[in-house]
């Protein structure tokens, strides 16, 4: 008895809420003779959609700035990289390419991408210096200046010059939209790359792959010498500093990390989504982002790539099973919202409340 | 001497970087705006009115070291529900302000509790804390709301639950049939002075047979200070004027001005003839000198004729005021009590408060309850006023919007007063009036003013919380420093 | 007879775990007196009194033997408060003090004076209100005791570090049922002049009845005050003596004691040592490490010598081997082999070949959440970027090469774990030393500094990492410094050893040396010849 008490103590009581609750959730599908294999597709699709900007989460944990809230610069970023790319169609940029639809949407996809790491990059290195000016309170400053961002982008989105049609509202003036569709753009390019169909459940390859390509990468930085590092300025500053190694420096590349792979993660995102979602519409990101890392077993101070692997299929398989279960169940919407809201906020706190139980 | 007096106003301008940058901001906004003071002023006084109270909640945590309490959303959604249930029941007016407070404040009590002990869990993360705690409360308020209401309990009121009968409207409206608006607003002054008069003389009574049967010294000077005033105004409100005024529930900000002006002639020509007829006291009385200048200089101020229009056309609602002047006077007296210096031990330094055999877990827990229960009142006064609950979003900014015009007011996450709860309500409101109209004004469109303001408050918090860090990281080295050249001098 | 005494602990014993840290020790302190309690880092002097204040590191780690009597009633306090409702106080080397609040508000913390109000009678009494007048009152009452001339209304951050003491001390006087006070350490951080006053307030406290228990390493300070002092070794009782029977030298000899064990068999000293050319070169050097600052310390080590660095806790001895590191801002030369250390530039020492052992094996020792074979190779891989393969762009760990390495070292050092793989913070702390030292051996350095190598590990790894470092020598020709706090085994291996006292060289002494020499030297009494 006292074994499995230490054992569920060590998995923590709301992982196991979780995934039971997950399980519950796919039994009462199959019960009510809902279509399971769509919404296991479903669960899938959402998977590769929010992998990339869950595992953003990893190099600022490492580091040692904590879970970073302020993931949603990066989101910024990003935003700001599809929107020239928007832009740069529009202008003619791609014309070279037109002869081949495919190739026309990846050319779209990757300038995006570019511009997105370069963007989410240098807000990167300057909040990352901003936070090694804050150390010991990463959380709180990274979260307002995160909500700080997203509202000065929100003056941006109606002030920056864009003039292409599918960005801007009709009744020009007024600035861009709230959703951005990207129907001419490059929606679901990677989703339908070698995309196929095994026992009704279908499998977007091309979204796994660069999911799965970029865990890779980051698994593979973190077993070389500066992701070493990298990792020991994040769990022992001290220790750090007595091996040589600059540890402010360390925090920098972090920071920067995981805000650019924030910046990739978006265009990633929106190109599964199929809209880019403007104005507040990302200002809780963060919150979701470290919600799953979290879920995935990881604490405030450490994190890995199998966490982010397991949190993000947990928390959206939930979300994408809890919606269609819900309506069959109760007729309201809403609860699938409600349920995010709860199980993030929740697991946050939790995470908070065992990392730092003070006595005194 | 000059150079130090150059150093102290460097170092006013830098302590209060915040406050300056906004005052600046608001006069550059109204002059951007090109609006009129008739617009500004009764916008303005009635979110003050509004505002107020809710940061002013604020304070108790801050004095206890708990930082900026982002949890108070927790208490503006009990302050909801127990609107709710009251609507439920159609008690209206008065009375059901009253209920509302009796349902809200052991939910509040309850709540507080829970944040207490959560945040004694996580010591040095309050503030995260307290935001996520906000955010996951909004997520069982919303459960109870949306499904709990009508989906398990039956619930059979049409005006408030949507029409399939689970969950309730997006709005609940407090005016018309409920009869809640301007429940408090609307208590006439007259009704304040009776309360006030009986209450006293009741009370008054009450402690004298106390003392008489302790045998205690009677004290009869105190007493009497504090209820010949209110006698004497009560007696004044027997002559039909003056009955008349007094019979109505606002108040003109002119009136206001005008009253407060004479009140603080009259104290201060009091004070000084007690100073040198009855003390004999030697020298110039020079605080008193002051106040009769201030008063004198603010009613000359109503004789300007742009101020004098947009004096008289705001209108206080007195109760509400009342209650903020009444929590000002609370806060200051309570942390003059042992309770109160016990919580500004422990918010300086929780190891020597332990030491000190004070119990810094229960007292941390007790300063969250004040904060949530207070809280709570102030949602249901801003609520009363405004008339109508947005079931799902009234609760949700009330943190963000409280905590930043603290901020503005120049208090940081150690130490926060009243004075700068006023001055932060007043700057920060003003700019988020403005702000819309000035970017209507300025860009021709009025969402840039409206995303700005919103910019502002988080840009605020986030700037603060940052120089926070920052300076409790530059202490530790700066200790270091001191403790070299000590040892240098040796 | 019994109540002539305060206080008095009889046979006091305490185990943490198996480990006894005190035997059977008494203490009698009558009204008035002042009671000097020596003893090196690590006597029980903490211990006994961690006992006396019903500390809760005692009760969680079952409890003591023993009896506590006060005025000759008997008591077992489970918690501070019950101390300080008897009448013990405490008087702390770090201030306990409220930075923000006034003098008075600092010396009623906790016990402030009220009166009462309607609310109180209503709502209980924390709704009282203060009573500033009495409380000002009360406190400039307390100052007035202990004679100092302090403006109660000011705020004690604005106060200079001296002042500080004496607020503490008149916050203790003021409660107003005191009748023993504790000073430990309490001249540590004062100036010369105002350690003097220190020494004159507490005759003056002692004359009003009131017994001081002294805790200090201050030789000189105990003769000018104590009436009686008790010497404490190890856990055990040595001897109690009124200071008026005794002198420094013998109080030295007695607090070090003679300890015939010898923990390694090392009679074989290399032969030419005097005339080896010089390894390291330190240089007035200062570092600013709080609470081991050094202040000024010169030394020459030859190249193949096991040079010791001892004296108490405190005083300096752990900010040498830290400030060369760079762990803490140093200033002042120090040249090894030929080449000095820049201090601006982080890690500069571990270029230069030195590897370090810290003393704070977990803090900043080890990365405990990581593999055994991670830290072993961790600094090599990252100052020498050794145990790294090349993979286009990247750098990455050779997991094979650091597996073998990491095994290597387990049968070498006999780590006992499940292998390589385990986590250190899972490791006994014997296991975790061995590990710090595998580590900084992998790194081949050609000087290694072990800071206090053997602080609590058991007696078995303790040997063989000892054993080990005479072989290190002997084999390999290595230079060594060892800093501990542990006289007997810096005088069992040691070719000499530098007392560090004040943060300053005390003196430089043989390992066969007489007792009283060390004593003397590490309490800073200053003999002639002395730094």
């Amino acid at each position: 008895m006292a074994q499995v008490k230490k054992a569920i103590d060590k998995f923590g009581l709301p992982r196991i809420i979780i995934l039971v609750f997950f399980f519950v959730l796919i039994i009462t599908a199959g019960v009510l003779n809902m279509n399971v294999p769509a919404l296991l597709g479903d669960v899938i699709r959402r998977w590769g959609m929010y992998g990339i900007l869950v595992l953003a989460m990893v190099p600022g944990i490492q580091c040692g700035i904590g879970p970073n809230f302020g993931v949603t610069i990066g989101i910024s970023g990003g935003l700001l990289g599809a929107l020239i790319s928007i832009e740069l169609r529009d202008k003619g940029f791609f014309e070279n390419f037109s002869h081949n639809a495919t190739l026309d949407a990846f050319m779209g996809i990757f300038v995006a991408l570019l511009l997105a790491l370069i963007f989410a990059s240098v807000f990167g290195i300057l909040y990352g210096m901003l936070l090694n000016r804050v150390k010991g309170s990463e959380m709180t400053v990274s979260t307002y200046v995160g909500f700080s961002v997203v509202a000065l982008f929100n003056i941006l989105w109606l002030v920056l010059p864009f003039r292409s049609k599918t960005s801007i509202w009709p009744l020009a003036g007024d600035g861009l939209r709230n959703t951005i569709s990207l129907e001419a753009d490059y929606k679901e390019v990677f989703n339908n790359f070698l995309g196929f169909k095994i026992g009704g459940i279908y499998i977007p390859t091309g979204l796994l792959l660069i999911f799965f390509l970029a865990c890779f990468c980051v698994w593979l930085f973190l077993r070389s010498r500066n992701g070493i590092m990298m990792s020991a300025a994040g769990a022992n500053p001290v220790y750090a500093k007595a091996a040589g190694i600059n540890v402010d420096k360390m925090r920098i590349l972090g920071t920067t990390l995981s805000t650019a792979l924030g910046g990739i993660g978006i265009v990633m995102y929106a190109q599964s989504f199929g809209f880019l979602q403007l104005y507040n519409a990302t200002q809780m990101m963060g919150f979701s982002c470290v919600a799953s890392v979290l879920i995935g077993g990881a604490s405030i101070n450490r994190a890995s790539i199998i966490n982010v692997l397991i949190g993000t299929f947990l928390f959206q398989g939930i979300l994408a099973v809890a919606l269609p279960v819900a309506n069959m169940l109760l007729p309201e919407g809403q609860l699938s919202e409600i349920l995010r809201i709860i199980i993030s906020n929740g697991i946050i706190l939790y995470a908070l409340s065992k990392s730092k139980g003070g006595t005194r | 001497m000059n150079t130090k007096k150059k150093l102290n106003v460097r170092s006013l301008l830098r302590d209060n970087n915040v406050t300056i940058l906004f005052i600046v901001l608001c006069i550059g906004a109204y002059f951007a705006s090109g609006t009129t003071l008739n617009f500004l002023l009764p916008e303005l006084f009635t979110r003050i009115g509004r505002n107020t109270f809710m940061v002013l909640s604020l304070l108790i945590p801050v004095v206890a070291g708990l930082g900026l309490n982002f949890g108070i959303v927790i208490g503006a959604a009990s302050a909801q529900i127990a609107i709710f249930l009251v609507l439920l029941m159609g008690v209206k007016g008065l009375p059901g302000l009253l209920l509302c407070v009796v349902i809200c404040t052991p939910l509040a009590i309850f709540f507080g509790y829970l944040i207490g002990r959560l945040f004694n869990s996580m010591k040095g993360t309050e503030m995260i804390g307290g935001l996520v705690a906000g955010y996951f409360s909004d997520g069982l308020y919303q459960l109870l709301f949306l499904f709990v209401l009508g989906g398990i309990i039956p619930i059979a009121n049409k005006t408030l639950m949507i029409s399939t009968g689970v969950g309730v409207k997006n709005t609940m409206k407090l005016g018309d049939k409920a009869g809640l608006k301007y429940a408090l607003d609307n208590i006439p002054m007259i009704n304040i002075l009776d309360v006030l008069f009986w209450g006293g003389l009741v009370a008054s009574a009450l402690i004298l047979l106390y003392r008489l049967l302790k045998k205690q010294p009677l004290g009869i000077g105190r007493i009497l200070k504090f209820f010949v005033p209110v006698a004497a105004v009560y007696a004044l409100s027997f002559i039909p004027v003056v009955g008349r005024f007094l019979g109505t529930n606002r108040l003109l900000l002119l009136n206001a001005i005008e009253l407060g002006a004479l009140v603080a002639v009259i104290v201060s020509v009091i004070k000084i003839i007690k100073m040198k007829a009855i003390d004999k006291k030697a020298g110039l009385p020079k605080k008193e000198i002051m106040g009769i200048v201030i008063a004198a200089l603010a009613y000359g101020a109503t004789y300007i004729p742009p101020l004098f229009s947009a004096f008289s056309v705001v209108k206080l609602p007195v109760m509400t005021y009342v209650c903020i002047a009444g929590l000002v006077i609370f806060t200051s007296w309570f942390l003059n009590t042992k309770l109160g210096q016990e919580m500004r031990t422990v918010g300086q330094n929780r190891a020597v408060a332990n030491s000190a055999g004070i119990n810094v877990d229960r007292v941390r827990i007790i300063a969250m309850i004040m904060s949530t229960v207070l809280a709570s009142y102030g949602q249901l006064i801003s609520l009363q006023n405004i008339g109508t609950v947005a079931t799902y979003g009234s609760h949700q900014q009330v943190g963000l919007y409280a905590i930043a015009a603290l901020l503005v007011g120049g208090a940081s996450v150690q130490q926060a007063n009243a004075k700068q709860a006023v001055l932060g309500v007043v700057l920060f409101h003003t700019l988020f009036i403005l702000s819309p109209v000035a970017g209507k004004q300025l860009l021709g469109n009025a969402m840039i003013g409206e995303y700005f303001r919103v910019f502002v408050a988080y840009g605020v918090i986030a700037l603060s919380l940052a120089m926070h860090a920052w300076s409790k990281l530059m202490k530790g080295k700066e200790a270091a420093a001191k403790a070299e050249a000590a040892e240098a001098k040796s | 007879m019994e109540d002539k005494y305060v206080l008095q602990m009889e046979n006091i014993s305490k185990k943490y775990g198996e480990t006894a840290v005190l035997k059977n020790v008494s203490l009698n302190v009558k009204p008035g007196e002042i009671y000097a309690l020596i003893g090196e880092n690590g006597a029980g002097k903490s211990t006994l009194m961690n006992i006396l204040f019903g500390m809760s590191v005692i009760h969680s780690t079952g409890g003591y033997d023993g009896k506590v009597t006060i005025d000759g009633q008997e008591v077992n306090f489970t918690s501070p408060n019950d101390a300080m409702k008897a009448g013990i106080g405490m008087v702390h080397q770090e201030f306990m003090l409220i930075p923000g609040f006034t003098v008075t508000e600092n010396i009623k913390v906790g016990r402030e004076l009220t009166k009462p109000g309607l609310a109180s009678k209503v709502f209980g009494k924390s709704l009282e209100r203060l009573d500033w007048e009495k409380m000002e009152g009360e406190a400039q009452e307390a100052l007035d005791a202990i004679g100092m001339d302090i403006d109660r209304h000011v705020k004690v951050a604005g106060l200079p570090v001296g002042y500080m003491q004496f607020v503490e001390i008149a916050r203790e006087i003021d409660k107003k049922n005191i009748k023993l006070l504790v000073f430990d350490e309490p001249t540590a951080v004062l100036t010369e002049s105002e350690a003097q006053r220190l020494l004159s307030v507490m005759k003056l406290i002692a004359a009003k009845g009131i017994a001081i228990i002294f805790i200090t390493h201050r030789l000189d300070e105990i003769m000018e005050v104590a009436d009686t002092m008790t010497i404490l070794r190890d856990g055990e009782w040595v001897e109690t003596k009124a200071i008026k029977d005794t002198d420094v030298v013998e109080i030295a000899q007695l607090m070090v004691g003679r300890k015939i064990e010898k923990l390694v068999d090392d009679d074989e000293k290399p032969e030419g040592l005097e005339s080896a050319p010089v390894a390291v070169e330190i240089r007035d050097f200062r570092v600013d490490m709080p609470g081991e600052k050094v202040k000024g310390v010169d030394l020459d080590i030859r190249q193949g010598e096991i040079f010791g660095i001892g004296g108490l806790a405190g005083q300096g001895k752990i900010g040498i081997p830290n400030g060369i590191m760079g762990l803490f801002p140093a200033t002042g030369t120090v040249t090894i082999f030929g080449s000095q250390i820049n201090f601006g530039k982080l890690g500069d020492a571990l270029h230069k070949e030195v590897a370090f052992v810290s003393e704070d094996r977990r803090g900043v020792g080890l990365l405990l959440d990581e593999s055994i074979e991670d830290n072993i190779v961790f600094n090599t891989m990252t100052v020498k970027k050794e145990f790294l393969k090349n993979y286009a762009f990247m750098k990455l760990k050779d997991g094979r090469r650091v597996r073998s390495h990491a095994q290597e070292m387990i049968n070498l050092f006999d780590i006992r774990c499940t292998g390589s793989l385990q986590k250190v913070g899972s490791l006994s702390g014997g296991n975790q030393q061995k590990v710090c030292l595998a580590g900084a051996l992998t790194l081949n350095p050609k000087l290694l500094i072990v800071s206090e190598p053997t602080r609590g590990i058991d007696i078995g790894a303790k040997k063989l990492i000892m054993e080990h470092l005479v072989k290190l020598r002997k084999e390999q020709g290595l230079t060594i410094i060892m800093v501990s706090s542990e006289l007997v085994e810096l005088r069992s291996i040691c070719d000499r050893i530098a007392i560090i006292s004040d943060g300053r060289l005390s003196k430089i002494l043989s390992p066969d040396a007489p007792d009283a020499d060390f004593g003397l030297a590490m309490s800073a009494v200053r003999t002639e010849g002395g730094a």
